[in-house]
């Protein structure tokens, strides 16, 4: 699952010597092209700007279980079941192991859930779509998963360290997603009428959406460049799009499906893939929580939390009472 | 990146034949290799398979709604590791089953009728709240573990090779319950009021699971007649329970029959939700 694109503006204040000093090193270190460690003085725009986009990371993976838990109880085969459970469990784990490298930068795990539970917090828009079919377990996989890969290979690189420690992991398990996807797509393609025109349908309604997952163009991304010079970010969002495209266009043909983008072709002399314009007014109602689901997600989110608010206070009191015993033993 | 891929992972384990040495205890054990076993069971080894499949399925299908919805995020983790451990075993035993009828797992799975599915009542109950859930875990997990462990010693080596990988799995389950259920009993009134709920809720489809029926004695050593692990299951439940701070209710049995195909109004609905994209497109794969 992607991270939205996003970025924190610096800030400009007067340091004190213990401040500059950080600073001075803090700017080494990006220069060297070596790492940030947890315990490394950072700017506090730095801060605030992976601190963001790592939750949003880790909130995009547990709303993302969402729409494909939504098919675990339905699957076509015990085998998809499989797979699929074992998929958005990973999804779990991707999160929880997100909030922890969150943590490191120190905003403990209950606010930042608060942020999502409340809808501070943002996540990826692409969940907010429904996943109306079983090909949309494929087109996710594929597409959504496909471009989360693009996204997160070149942050394995990012210069905080629990982050790009984090992604590494996170991307192996990313593409086992993303082939079992396309895997889906391929067996729906090659099978019955009915099951191609459900595969094709899916592509349909995911492909504008994932191409959405890189954020806005360029021109419209005035934060890229702070996270571009701090290393977090390592190519544009509009360059990593036209990558993703590229792989696809050449993935689809193997489907024997098509790509709904009447403009899409590959320009000799820029060397680039060049698609159709995306809505991006689409785009921003979405994040700003009118898509067709946003509302059900977190909802969903708020209901699981509640509902499970008297086992979480139990397991705290019972652990209350074992260290109490402990103590007086 | 293919569905060849996947078919032609097969290949490597070579001709059917092969597949006999890998059937053994203590060798991991997939569906997909006992599907190219060349041993067919009895009709009714493979009725008995087609119990312990069934309840490992339906258990799986009840667990799975957990996954995104649990109390915390490391509990979406295990319930569903324990889901898809089951899903595991219930493949392994339908499997199994279905080479003594020409059948898959799927057909199984997807295209029997309620009436034709073996598992118990207390697998088809809904998940009620998590301390419900947890006790139907303790419940299981507890049995399921003395099933297996006994299994270890079937006469029939795919029952017991696949026993082997199960009985590793369920050993983590029981586990995960007996935690839970001290939090619960242990935690706070209102935990506790609920597991007691959860134990009344439960207590009375705990009865058919050790009763026996006629094709445990036809099987022998293939089989492990459930009444011979009731005393060991009590015992063991008792101290649970009373290290939870919680007592066996005295809550009757109802009469549950699901191993004659006499199930709950639950079942149903479990396969309509399970059943039904596969029934809408017959003769598709997937």
């Amino acid at each position: 699952m992607a991270a939205q694109q996003e970025s924190g503006g610096s800030l400009s204040a007067v340091l004190s010597p213990e401040e500059q000093a950080g600073q001075d090193r803090f700017n080494q270190i990006i220069a060297e092209d070596s790492r940030i460690e947890p315990r490394d003085w950072m700017p506090e725009a730095y801060r605030k700007t992976l601190t963001r986009q790592m939750s949003q990371h880790a909130h995009s993976e547990i709303i993302g279980m969402q729409p494909e838990a939504n098919w675990i109880t339905r699957a076509p085969s015990l085998k998809r079941k499989a797979i699929l459970m074992a998929k958005v469990q990973d999804e779990a784990g991707h999160g929880l192991y997100l909030y922890s490298g969150t943590e490191t930068l120190g905003t403990p795990r209950d606010v930042l859930n608060d942020q999502l539970m409340t809808g501070k917090a943002k996540y990826s828009s692409i969940f907010n779509y429904p996943a109306r079919s079983w090909a949309d377990m494929g087109a996710i996989g594929w597409l959504v998963d496909g471009a989360a890969i693009a996204n997160q290979v070149p942050l394995c690189r990012a210069s905080y360290g629990p982050y790009g420690r984090a992604m590494v992991r996170i991307c192996k398990e990313e593409s086992f997603h993303q082939r079992q996807g396309f895997e889906i797509l391929l067996e729906l393609a090659g099978g019955t009428e009915a099951q191609k025109k459900m595969a094709q349908d899916a592509i349909n309604r995911f492909y504008a959406p994932s191409l959405m997952m890189f954020g806005p163009p360029d021109a419209d991304s005035p934060n890229s460049k702070q996270s571009t010079a701090w290393k977090i970010k390592r190519f544009s969002n509009d360059e990593l799009r036209q990558r993703f495209v590229g792989m696809i266009a050449e993935q689809v043909k193997v489907l024997g499906l098509t790509l709904p983008d009447p403009e899409l072709r590959f320009d000799e002399e820029s060397g680039t893939w060049i698609h159709m314009d995306l809505d991006w007014e689409e785009f921003k109602a979405v994040i700003a929580g009118n898509g067709p689901c946003n509302a059900q997600r977190l909802q969903r989110r708020n209901d699981a939390h509640n509902e499970g608010a008297w086992v979480r206070e139990a397991a705290a009191a019972y652990a209350a009472n074992m260290a109490r015993k402990t103590e007086v033993a | 990146m293919s569905a060849h891929d996947i078919d032609h992972s097969l290949d490597s384990f070579g001709d059917a034949s092969a597949s006999a040495t890998r059937v053994t205890p203590g060798n991991a054990l997939r569906p997909e290799d006992i599907a190219i076993q060349q041993e067919k069971p009895t009709d009714l080894v493979a009725q008995y398979a087609l119990r312990l499949g069934d309840d490992a399925l339906i258990l799986a299908q009840r667990l799975s709604h957990w996954i995104s919805r649990g109390p915390e995020l490391e509990e979406d983790i295990a319930l569903g590791n324990i889901a898809l451990d089951q899903l595991g075993h219930a493949r392994s035993f339908l499997t199994y089953a279905g080479k003594a009828w020409d059948k898959t797992e799927d057909d199984l799975a997807y295209w029997r009728e309620e009436e034709d599915f073996r598992s118990l009542h207390i697998v088809e109950q809904p998940n009620g709240d998590f301390g419900v859930t947890i006790m139907r875990q303790l419940i299981i997990s507890i049995y399921q573990h003395l099933l297996y462990t006994e299994l270890l010693q079937s006469s029939d080596p795919t029952i017991a090779a696949i026993s082997a990988k199960a009985v590793k799995e369920v050993d983590y389950h029981r586990d995960h319950a007996i935690a839970w259920t001290l939090r619960l009993g242990m935690g706070t009134e209102e935990s506790a009021r609920r597991m007691r709920h959860a134990l009344a809720v439960l207590w009375p489809y705990v009865g058919e699971i050790f009763e026996d029926e006629d094709l445990h004695t036809a099987l022998g050593d293939v089989a492990v007649a459930p009444s011979t692990l009731r005393a060991a299951w009590d015992e063991e439940f008792a101290s649970v329970l009373a290290d939870a701070g919680l007592e066996v209710p005295t809550v009757p049995y109802a009469m549950a029959r699901g191993r004659r195909g006499e199930h709950s109004e639950h079942l149903g609905f479990i396969l309509a939700e399970m059943q039904v994209l596969a029934r809408k497109h017959p003769g598709a794969t997937w």
